[in-house]
């Protein structure tokens, strides 16, 4: 079963996406497995389904959504931080993903 | 539902008077105009720059002759490069009272105010004779737009608006998606739902422009506030904008300032043909939301996460909000909340009936929170585009 702070948009996702905020140290039930979260994750943040591998597809609402830019454990954050688009880079206030 | 009958046969929610002032110089006195009118009913919107602009001409006779608009006062300099003589044309043509106060001929600031106050009285009274008559869901124009995504629109509030286009559509309304720019990732999606081959191609051929122009912009269609609610990349943040387009076929592929030739979905083009000459094709999404306005729009359905404020000028904006903290926090600007999805309290379809039920009930004349709270944004901007091509309309079904 999936913790109900976290939701499967669709089946093929590789992401779970959170609906209630959860803090580094909480435990969360992902499926079959429980794991510790290692940083707070925020409504609307992406946490990893399964162990992803550095260039996967990320998946969500069945569709990719961009790659992963090094690999990601089970459970882990999934944002600017370890994936990229594949067309056309983000920017937060400070910098553009990819630059340092 | 009722309207109010225009001149040239078509039908709006609001009755309003519009001020315009055609450069930022006369900004001042036009405004001072409609704040001094001390009316609900009269509006101000404008434009700033003093070259001229085929677009922004375009742009600016469709905001004027919009079946919400009962009668207009131009306001301008009088040195702009604005063509003020062919907009107060396009606007007496569509039957509709105009009158234009040049400021270098009238005398400056003060008089040019005190003229235009008395324009305004008598624009005012030939808007309370605008006759009253029965509208129906299918005689209506319905855009919706998102601004400040998060994780969460793509999840509730974009389904939602998504649901009820489709009712809508259902009963014969015309509904305007966009922004091609956000739906980079989508394009095939998009064209496999295009009622003729051609028009996917169309389609196809949109999206593959927006991502030529924002890539020569240097940036996307993405906000630092959508980083922070959880998006990590354009593609991601298309798919959940996409899911306001429902699942209805699409009809046809309109640019601003073009109006829906019947019922059905369409989406809508606003990146700017040939080379990038202007700048961002979105600068905000009060720009995003004239461009609606001047396809005809009679209301536009805003989702929001991280929370939107704004309203506009001339048309009602309906604001459905995603995130269900951002709700709290932002309740009184919220019209809808479905935050209720994430937190598992109503489904997608739910929500969805309850933005088409105040659909309706604004479209009567209800004020949205927006309005309610006083906001008139508009920003109307510098463009370039080439005519649609022919595959790009539905012919009558």
């Amino acid at each position: 079963m999936l913790d109900k702070r976290f939701v499967l948009l669709s089946n093929e996702d590789n992401v779970f996406v959170c609906c209630e905020q959860v803090f580094a140290g909480d435990e969360v039930c992902l499926e079959e497995h429980s794991i510790f979260i290692k940083t707070d994750i925020d409504v609307g943040h992406k946490i990893a389904r399964n162990e992803l591998p550095q260039g996967e597809k990320v998946i969500k609402y069945g569709a990719p959504i961009g790659s992963t830019t090094q690999s990601v454990g089970f459970g882990e954050h999934v944002h600017m931080h370890n994936m990229k688009s594949d067309y056309i880079a983000s920017h937060t206030r400070q910098r553009r993903s990819g630059e340092e | 539902m009722q309207g109010y009958l225009r001149a040239d046969g078509r039908k709006g929610i609001r009755n309003i008077v519009l001020v315009t002032y055609l450069v930022e110089c006369a900004h001042h006195v036009a405004r001072a105009i409609v704040t001094q009118s001390e009316s609900e009913d009269v509006q101000l919107i404008g434009f700033q720059g003093c070259y001229p602009n085929e677009y922004s001409l375009n742009i600016m006779e469709r905001l004027c002759t919009h079946p919400n608009i009962a009668g207009v006062l131009i306001v301008s300099l009088g040195c702009e490069g604005f063509n003020r003589e062919q907009l107060a044309k396009t606007v007496a043509a569509s039957g509709r009272p105009v009158e234009t106060l040049v400021i270098q001929k009238s005398g400056g600031t003060k008089s040019t105010i005190a003229a235009g106050l008395e324009r305004i009285n008598s624009l005012v009274d030939v808007a309370k004779q605008s006759e009253i008559v029965t509208m129906d869901i299918n005689e209506l124009i319905v855009g919706t737009i998102c601004g400040g995504s998060d994780g969460t629109s793509g999840i509730g509030a974009n389904p939602a608006v998504g649901h009820c286009f489709d009712k809508l559509i259902e009963q014969g309304a015309a509904c305007i998606f966009e922004e091609t720019g956000e739906l980079i990732g989508c394009e095939q999606i998009m064209a496999d739902r295009a009622i003729t081959p051609e028009l996917g191609e169309e389609i196809m051929k949109s999206v593959e422009k927006a991502e030529n122009y924002y890539t020569h912009m240097g940036y996307g269609s993405f906000a630092p506030g959508n980083a922070e609610g959880g998006l990590t990349t354009q593609e991601e943040k298309s798919m959940g904008a996409y899911a306001k387009s429902g699942s209805s076929k699409i009809h046809g592929l309109i640019k601003p300032g073009d109006i829906p030739s019947q019922g059905g979905l369409y989406l809508m083009d606003v990146v700017p043909d040939d080379t990038p000459l202007f700048g961002f094709p979105n600068i905000s999404d009060n720009a995003e939301i004239m461009e609606m306005i001047a396809s005809g729009a009679h209301l536009t359905l805003f989702t929001t996460g991280r929370g939107s404020v704004v309203g506009s000028a001339i048309s009602p904006v309906i604001k459905i909000c995603a995130n269900p903290e951002t709700y709290e926090n932002l309740s009184e600007d919220m019209d809808i909340n479905a935050g209720k999805v994430i937190k598992g309290e109503a489904t997608i379809a739910q929500v969805g009936d309850e933005v088409f039920e105040l659909v309706k009930l604004v479209a009567s004349g209800q004020q949205s929170k927006s309005e309610e709270l006083g906001h008139q944004e508009s920003v109307i901007t510098y463009k370039r585009f080439d005519a649609i091509g022919p595959s790009c309309l539905p012919t009558i079904r």
